[in-house]
């Protein structure tokens, strides 16, 4: 075997930063080979992908509108994931967020108070963490495996989204079609950018990236966490209670789900549809990992995650290209960029003496 | 090994994509008509017909346009993007093929006025948006008749997706002439929450063959239900595009729809600057709607009841949604010598006699 | 015995056969100590390389084995990824599915459209003629396309090679404490890599019966989430094989059931209905799980870990 890992015994801190941009580097390189493959210009196809998307006011603003969800999750997700505890449902806890949310600006859908914005809010975060509450109370009180129970809750979700839209909440002038009524203006998340579809949630994803670094290196439940995660023995030696870890953690990332269906609801779709979402709750997780399951981490795999979405779209209107090259493209961009984070803790070696060890031998 | 397969199967698509490219290098400057997509362009279903109808536009006026597409797009937030990004980029032409575009389409259509939109099977329109949908309804008018005659149990299965209007119009229609050729007959509905789904829409098939049903009829988007009816021994018709290919013996006929000559005429209406915003509801009569060929084993009188039928709607002779109808308490809700409403059947809430169960609320 | 009895069985088998077979792969997998998400996504490159051999070769079996091969391959990505560069296995899995459903799409580009014949069944028309229990045994036994058949075999085997072979002690060894195993000189690595690889083969022959026997044909995106219930169905099993096959068979019931009902008029919404097999889950996973001991007894520890010999 002629390359190998070896362990630096530390963290490399250039690799910490150069890592994705190793990986970014590969990825461009794979892509050339992808898209020569398909008989696409390479040069045209990434510039397509990853410039012209965001080249416009109205492009790189749409970068924020689709983070924000994306965002806004990955971080709720990442204390839990920290802690090994994990939430695979969020994409549940998000619809019902945006069902709780959005019902309220059904229900006063003649309101033009200047709290029904932040009833919205609060009923969204207070619907996910409901949500995500049922996979914490069946894990805390009967040792029930919460990867099953949120993701099952998921389908249940989207099933109960599909019974209120073509059920109780159809808009009464809507021909009967699968649609809500129009949210009111005073339950329209306000615009940032004129012209653009910007909304003030991206805000709220800042905030939560602004709240989960303080909790993560400030505050002692952060530490509790992360002990929680690296050894759990140690953390119940020490008197963190576990199963509090696990209703925190459940309870965060729930709200925050939450917090971003209400916001998809109410900022970019503002009405209930029965797609609220493209599966933003899977997508996250991904995005927690590719952050490394930080915040700051987050915000920018969030973004980057974004960015193949709209690079897809672009990629389908100038070059013609078939939905499935986002898929396998943005499949090697993950693939690579988890890949890379490997050399943080490892250097490759070529050739040299092997340390003894099974797992080289296997490999 | 594995590699190479792979490798195989993705430059021969890469051919084509490179015939496509080429073909459209030379136009000087060509119109640049976008389409919207809900699924995938291989559904071969809905988005798979409105493909083919893009292709057709393509075919027939060739270097005058260029046309893209943005398939898969969720009816979200994402729908908005796309069509701004289709509006911006010079697309001076924009088919928004779902329900679920209705508002994205409104709203970037106020933003570019200068931009046409067509949005299939909405009711907002404005000056630069126009709807369009075709009357499928006939086309299910002519197969009930056909399936009356041709069911032994007197039980239809119908595969459906959501109760929405344009599903329990089908169905609605389907009863009323079954019944019309058969006082027998009743429908079965199995709903399974899903535009798409090959293995529950066979399992839904599958369900309602065991209850009885030796018709199947769908509006769902997937084969799969032809195929249970072919694997069971029982008729089928085909949905959006001809399915005889998945079930030869089965297959009775398919409403086809062909979106072709519509997506043709308003592109050149268009080019000519002639476009105006408008709704259109077509039929047989504008060939948006039309059958794939009759199996052979459906007896000659019945296909020629079924073409006087289609030639009916045609001339305006027959309306599927004529009096008298009698709901399923067997009230009469629409007189003899009445035809429906168009605003009645686009809003349509109510199973007539004849079908089983309840609308799903 | 109602009519619709036996054939309602019938739709049950086919039904949750795909859920076998991607269940048992994922929980040998997950016995040695690796988690892999990707499930849906070798599924469905299984299903699309399975009814492309088919329709290219018109070989049932050639078919068959490709599926099997192209989930093997997909699996691959992911055993080199997570094994041997350490990258999160819950990210890199789920990466791997958004990867299959495209790379599904772009093989299937010409194969939309087409059919294939389905698979040879085994008959017993001797037996079918019993009286009154023939029919049911007939339809309970005989009479299947030959991968049900296997699929049963598959879940005995891997419950004797799990419980009662010398490289199932191995295997559930790695899972178990991949460190002790490492110290006592077993190949922690090659053994993950080859559960990796025989899950990623059975996810590859779950989507190939989709593709082949449930409804021969290939559509984009037509495991609809298949994959995912398979998943769960390993943890619902607290990871015993035997009960994986119970756990697909109450699942595949279910739905066929919900489906049934709404043909017989009962009047509650088919949303609610289809409610039904998750919630049920959930409930008998609840009932499972009371018994932690028991979970903990089945459960592998190292279930997520990365492993790296410091040599």
């Amino acid at each position: 075997m002629l390359v190998r890992l070896e362990n630096r015994g530390e963290i490399s801190k250039t690799m910490v930063y150069a890592s994705p941009f190793i990986a970014v580097v590969l990825t461009l390189i794979a892509g050339v080979f992808l898209f020569a493959l398909l008989g696409v210009n390479p040069v045209e196809a990434i510039l397509s992908f990853f410039i012209t998307p965001i080249s416009t006011l109205d492009g790189f603003a749409e970068l924020f509108v689709k983070g924000t969800p994306l965002v806004l999750i990955a971080v709720g997700l990442s204390f839990g994931f920290q802690a090994n505890v994990w939430n695979i449902g969020a994409e549940g806890q998000l619809t019902v967020g945006a069902l709780a949310g959005g019902g309220l600006a059904l229900l006063f859908f003649e309101s033009e108070s200047l709290f029904l914005l932040p009833a919205m809010a609060a009923a969204g975060i207070l619907g996910g963490m409901a949500w995500a509450a049922i996979p914490a109370f069946l894990k805390t009180r009967y040792n029930t495996n919460e990867i099953l129970t949120s993701l099952m809750l998921v389908y249940v979700a989207l099933l109960l989204l599909s019974y209120l839209i073509h059920g109780p909440w159809k808009d009464p002038e809507g021909q009967n079609f699968p649609e809500s009524r129009l949210f009111p203006d005073a339950g329209i998340l306000p615009v940032m950018i004129e012209t653009t579809r910007m909304h003030v949630g991206w805000l709220f994803a800042l905030a939560a990236v602004a709240t989960g670094w303080i909790l993560i290196a400030r505050h002692v439940i952060g530490f509790q966490i992360r002990v929680t995660g690296m050894a759990p023995m140690a953390a119940s030696f020490a008197g963190f209670k576990e199963k509090r870890i696990i209703w925190i953690t459940l309870l965060m990332s729930g709200g925050a789900a939450g917090l971003a269906g209400m916001v998809e609801v109410s900022g970019p779709i503002q009405q209930i549809v029965p797609n609220i979402s493209p599966g933003y709750g899977f997508t996250a997780i991904i995005v927690a990992f590719l952050g490394r399951l930080h915040p700051v981490g987050v915000l920018f795999a969030g973004l980057l995650m974004a960015l193949t979405y709209l690079g897809g779209e672009n990629a389908q209107i100038e070059m013609n290209l078939p939905n499935a090259v986002t898929g396998v493209f943005q499949g090697m961009l993950l693939f690579f960029l988890l890949a890379a984070d490997v050399l943080i803790k490892y250097r490759v070696k070529f050739g040299g003496p092997k340390t003894a060890g099974a797992a080289e031998g296997a490999g | 090994m594995k590699l190479g397969k792979k490798l195989g199967l993705l430059s021969g698509l890469a051919a084509g994509v490179m015939l496509a490219a080429t073909g459209l290098a030379q136009a000087a400057d060509p119109l640049k008509v976008g389409f919207v997509y809900v699924g995938p362009v291989g559904d071969h279903g809905w988005t798979y017909e409105h493909n083919q109808g893009r292709i057709a536009v393509e075919k027939a006026l060739g270097d005058k346009v260029k046309t893209s597409f943005v398939e898969s797009v969720p009816e979200g937030a994402d729908a908005t993007r796309v069509i701004t990004r289709l509006a911006s980029t010079g697309h001076g032409l924009i088919f928004t093929t779902s329900f679920g575009y209705m508002n994205p389409t409104v709203r970037v259509a106020k933003r570019f006025p200068k931009v046409k939109f067509e949005h299939a099977t909405g009711f907002k329109r404005a000056d630069n948006v126009a709807t369009y949908s075709a009357r499928f309804y006939e086309g299910r008018h002519v197969v009930g008749l056909i399936a009356g005659k041709m069911t032994k149990s007197n039980v239809l299965g119908y595969v459906a997706s959501f109760p929405i209007p344009e599903v329990i119009r089908g169905i609605n229609a389907v009863a009323i002439a079954a019944r019309s050729v058969n006082p027998k007959v009743t429908v079965k509905v199995v709903w399974v929450s899903s535009w798409f789904d090959p293995g529950k829409e066979a399992d839904a098939a599958k369900a309602l063959i065991d209850q009885g049903a030796d018709v199947m009829l769908q509006h769902t988007d997937s084969p799969a239900p032809v195929q249970a009816a072919q694997g069971r021994g029982i008729w089928a018709i085909g949905q959006a595009s001809d399915m005889k290919a998945f079930g030869p013996k089965s297959h009775l006929t398919a409403i086809i729809d062909d979106w072709a000559p519509y997506y043709i005429e308003r592109t050149k209406a268009v080019l000519d600057g002639t476009w105006k915003s408008g709704d259109v509801w077509g039929g047989f009569k504008s060939g948006m709607v039309k059958l794939s060929d009759y199996n052979a084993a459906i007896p000659a009188d019945v296909v020629a009841m079924a073409e006087k039928a289609r030639k009916g709607i045609i001339d305006g002779s027959v309306h599927p949604f004529a009096g008298p109808i009698k709901d399923q308490s067997g009230k009469i809700i629409l007189k003899a010598g009445e035809v429906m409403d168009d605003k009645t059947m686009l809003g349509m809430n109510f199973y007539v006699e004849g079908v089983e169960g309840k609308i799903p609320q | 015995m109602p009519e619709w009895f036996i054939p309602f069985l019938l739709s049950v088998v086919t039904a949750s056969t795909p859920f076998v077979f991607a269940g048992i792969g994922e929980l040998v997998v997950e016995k040695s100590g690796v988690l892999n998400l990707g499930v849906e996504g070798m599924m469905i490159v299984g299903a699309v390389s399975a009814f492309a051999a088919g329709v290219t070769t018109g070989s049932g079996p050639l078919a068959v084995f490709t599926g099997a091969f192209a989930g093997a391959a997909m699996a691959l990505i992911f055993g080199v990824l997570t094994l041997y560069l350490l990258s999160n296995q819950v990210a890199t899995g789920l990466a791997l599915t958004l990867f299959g459903l495209g790379l599904s799409a772009l093989m299937g580009h010409g194969m939309v459209g087409k059919t294939f014949p389905g698979l040879p069944h085994l008959e017993f028309p001797l037996l079918e003629q019993i009286p009154v229990i023939g029919p049911l045994i007939g339809t309970l036994l005989l009479g299947h396309d030959v991968l049900v058949y296997f699929s049963v075999v598959l879940v005995i085997a891997v419950g004797w090679f799990l419980n009662k072979s010398r490289a199932g002690m191995v295997l559930r060894a790695v899972g178990e404490n991949h460190n002790a195993a490492h110290s006592i000189g077993y190949p922690v690595n090659l053994v993950r890599l080859l559960a990796v690889l025989f899950g990623g083969a059975m996810a590859g022959l779950g989507g190939a019966y989709l593709s082949l026997v449930h409804t021969p044909l290939w559509v984009e995106n037509m495991t609809a989430g298949r994959g995912w219930i398979a998943l769960a169905l390993v943890v619902f099993a607290s990871w015993r094989p035997a009960r994986v096959f119970v756990g697909a068979y109450l699942f595949g019931g279910l739905t066929i059931m919900q489906l049934h009902a709404q043909g017989l008029g009962i009047e509650i919404p088919p949303q609610v209905l289809a409610m039904a097999p998750y919630l049920a889950t959930i409930v008998v996973l609840v009932i499972i799980s009371r018994d932690s001991a028991l979970v903990r007894l089945n459960a592998p520890a190292c279930l997520g870990k990365s492993f790296h010999a410091t040599g």
